[in-house]
C-alpha cells in the first residue's frame, strides 16, 4: 500500500479539525463531539498503519479506542446535564464559578 | 475446520484487579438492593476489600511474572505503585464517610467508584503494553470524572466534572495519537518489543514518527500529573470537586500517571533518554515554579493545596528527568509519602469546613491550635513534611529527588528545585501561622471526629513521620522497585 501517507495526511487533519474545534468552539457539546473527532482521527492512524505493516495489533486498539469513547460519551453526556440541571446552559463561557 | 485453541493465560498478575473489581461490583448490587439512608457499611466493606487486596498485592512482592503475551507484568514496581494506590484509596474511603454525610449526598456508589479507579491504577502500574496502559487510564479516567461532579447538586462540583471530562478527553486525543506514531514507527505495541526495535535502528532520535509520538505522549500524561503548562485544571477541578475526591485525586491518580511514565520512558523509549531528559528538564521547572508561585497568592486552602500538588508534580519530574536509580527510587519513595501527607491535611481540611464546603478558606484555620490541638498538631506534621522539613517523609523524598539529579548532573534543576522548595514553605507556614498566632474570628464548630477519620489520621501520622525518620524502610523497597526497570 504505497499510499500510506495519503492516509496520514487525511487523519493528522482531522485530528487538527478537533483540535482547533476544542480550543475555538463555545457550547460544551460540540467541544466534546470535536474531541470524538480526534479519536477517530486517532483510530484512522492507526488502521492505515496496521494495513501498511500487515499487523493486527493497530486493529485490535482500535477497538478498545470506540469502546472507551463510548464509555467517555456516557459519563461526558451525564455530567453535561448534571451542568445544565444547575445552570440552565451549556455554554463554556458559564463555567465560571471558579477562576484564579 | 481448523480447532480455535485457546491459549493458557496466568491470571496470577491480575488477580488483584479482578477480586477488586468483583468486589466493587458486588457492592454495586448491595447498594441497589439495600434501603436508602445511611451507606456506611458500604465504606467498610470496601476499607476491608482494599485491605485484603493489600494483602495479595503484598504476596507478590519478589515475583516477575509475565501474562497475557507481555501485555501485563507483576514486578516489584508494580507491587510498589499498586501498594501507594491501595493505600490512598483505603485512606479516601475513611475519610469520605462523614463527609458525604454532611454534604448531602451520601450515595453507595461513591465507593465502588473508587475501587474502579484503583482497578484502572493498577492496569497502568503493571501495564507493559500500549494497549493495556491506554485501558487502565481510562478506566480511572472515566470513573474520577464522574467521582469530581459526584455532588451533582453543588454548582461547583458539576463545573469541576465538567472541566475535569473536557480536558482529561482532550488530554486523552493527544496521547493516543502518540501511540499510533509509536506504533507506527515500530510496527508493535508491546513496551518490550519497542525497546528491542529501537536499539536496532541507526539514529532512532532522527526518526520523526518517533519523536513525535513520545512528544504527544509526554503531553497526554503530563496533563494526567498535572505539570505545567498543562495544569489549568488542576485548580478548578481540585476546589470543585467533593474534598475527599480532591485528596484521591492529587495523590492516586498522580501516581499512576509517573508509574506508566516512567513504564513508558524507561522501558521502551531508554534509546531516547538524551531527547526526553530534556524536554522533562523544561517541564520539571516549569511545573515546580508555577505551582510555587501561584499557591503564595491564594486563599482558598484546596486551592492552595492543589497548586502545592502541582508544585509536588514538578519535583517528582526532576527525578524522573534525571532517570538514574536514586531518581527513579525517589519518585516512588515520594508517591507514596505523598499520599499520607496530602490525604491526610485534607482529612483535617474536611473537619475544618462546614456544610457546602463553606470555611475554606487559609483565615478558617484560625485559632485551630488553641481550640483543637491534637488536630493542629497533624496539620503541622502534614504541612512540615509537604514543605520538606526534616525528620518528615517530605524531606527525604526531596532529598532523594534533588539528589538523583545532581548525580545526574542537572546541578540547575536541583537548585531550582531546592529554591522553590523554600518558596513554598512561605504558604504553608502561612497555615500554620493562622492555626497558632491568630485568634479565632468565629466560634468554633465543635467538630466531631468519627472513628474511621481518627484511624485514618493516625495511619497519615504514622506515613509521614516513619519514613521520615527511618527512610530505609520504605526506600528499600522503592530501590528493589526500580531495579528491573
Amino acid at each position: 500500500m504505497e499510499n500510506l501517507n495519503s492516509y496520514l495526511i487525511v487523519s493528522a487533519i482531522l485530528f487538527a479539525i478537533g483540535t482547533i474545534g476544542v480550543l475555538t468552539r463555545k457550547n460544551v457539546i460540540v467541544m466534546f463531539m470535536s474531541i470524538e473527532l480526534m479519536l477517530n482521527a486517532v483510530n484512522l492512524t492507526f488502521v492505515a498503519f496496521s494495513r501498511y505493516l500487515g499487523n493486527l495489533d493497530g486493529q485490535i486498539f482500535v477497538f478498545f479506542i470506540m469502546t472507551v469513547a463510548a464509555a467517555e460519551a456516557a459519563v461526558g453526556l451525564a455530567l453535561i446535564i448534571a451542568f445544565f440541571n444547575n445552570k440552565e446552559s451549556i455554554d463554556v463561557e458559564d463555567v465560571n464559578l471558579m477562576k484564579w | 475446520m481448523d480447532m480455535i485453541s485457546i491459549p493458557v493465560v496466568n491470571m496470577t498478575p491480575i488477580l488483584p484487579e479482578i477480586f477488586l473489581s468483583v468486589l466493587a461490583m458486588v457492592l454495586l448490587l448491595i447498594n441497589v438492593f439495600s434501603p436508602g439512608g445511611q451507606k456506611s457499611y458500604l465504606a467498610y466493606i470496601s476499607f476491608f476489600g482494599i485491605v485484603a487486596t493489600a494483602v495479595l498485592v503484598g504476596a507478590g512482592w519478589g515475583a516477575h511474572i509475565e501474562s497475557f503475551g507481555g501485555s501485563v507484568v507483576l514486578d516489584n514496581f508494580a507491587t510498589f505503585f499498586k501498594m501507594t494506590f491501595l493505600i490512598a484509596a483505603g485512606l479516601t474511603v475513611l475519610i469520605s464517610d462523614r463527609y458525604m454525610e454532611r454534604e448531602e449526598c451520601n450515595h453507595g456508589e461513591l465507593y465502588p467508584l473508587i475501587l474502579f479507579a484503583v482497578v484502572g491504577m493498577m492496569l497502568m502500574a503493571s501495564g507493559t503494553d500500549l494497549m493495556t496502559i491506554f485501558l487502565g487510564l481510562e478506566v480511572m479516567s472515566v470513573t474520577l470524572y464522574v467521582l469530581a461532579g459526584f455532588n451533582r447538586a453543588n454548582k461547583k462540583s458539576n463545573e469541576a466534572g465538567l472541566k475535569y471530562f473536557l480536558l482529561g478527553s482532550f488530554s486523552t486525543g493527544f496521547m493516543l495519537y502518540g501511540m499510533a506514531l509509536i506504533y507506527g514507527a515500530t510496527g508493535t505495541t508491546r513496551l518490550y518489543k519497542i525497546a528491542a526495535i529501537l536499539g536496532q535502528m541507526t539514529l532512532p532520535s532522527a526518526n520523526i514518527l518517533l519523536v513525535a509520538g513520545m512528544l504527544l505522549m509526554m503531553t497526554g500524561f503530563a496533563f494526567k500529573i498535572a505539570a505545567a503548562p498543562f495544569h489549568m485544571w488542576t485548580p478548578d477541578v481540585y476546589e470543585g470537586a467533593p474534598t475527599p475526591m480532591t485528596a484521591f485525586m492529587s495523590a492516586g491518580p498522580k501516581a499512576a500517571g509517573f508509574a506508566a511514565l516512567m513504564r513508558l520512558f524507561l522501558l521502551a523509549l531508554p534509546t531516547l533518554q538524551v531527547e526526553w531528559s530534556q524536554v522533562l528538564w523544561v517541564l520539571a521547572v516549569l511545573t515546580m515554579t508555577v505551582g510555587n508561585i501561584t499557591a503564595l497568592r491564594q486563599d482558598n486552602i484546596k486551592r492552595v493545596l492543589a497548586y502545592s500538588s502541582i508544585a509536588h508534580a514538578g519535583y517528582a519530574l526532576v527525578g524522573f528527568a534525571a532517570g538514574n536509580g536514586t531518581g527513579t527510587a525517589g519518585i516512588l519513595f515520594y508517591m507514596l509519602s505523598y499520599s499520607f501527607m496530602n490525604i491526610g491535611a485534607f482529612a483535617i481540611i474536611i473537619l475544618v469546613a462546614k456544610k457546602g464546603e463553606t470555611n475554606g478558606n487559609v483565615s478558617d484555620f484560625a485559632g485551630l491550635g488553641f481550640k483543637r490541638p491534637v488536630l493542629a498538631i497533624a496539620m503541622t506534621i502534614f504541612l512540615f513534611s509537604l514543605a520538606g522539613v526534616p525528620p518528615a517523609a517530605g524531606f527525604i523524598g526531596k532529598f532523594y529527588l534533588f539528589a538523583g539529579a545532581i548525580q545526574k548532573g542537572y546541578i540547575w534543576l536541583a537548585v531550582i528545585g531546592v529554591l522553590n522548595s523554600a518558596a513554598s514553605a512561605y504558604y504553608y507556614l502561612r497555615i500554620m501561622v493562622y492555626m497558632y498566632m491568630k485568634e479565632p474570628t468565629e466560634e468554633f464548630e465543635w467538630v466531631q471526629v468519627t472513628a474511621p477519620v481518627t484511624l485514618a489520621l493516625i495511619i497519615a501520622v504514622a506515613g509521614t513521620l516513619i519514613p521520615g525518620v527511618v527512610p530505609s524502610v520504605i526506600l528499600q523497597y522503592a530501590q528493589m522497585a526500580v531495579k528491573l526497570l
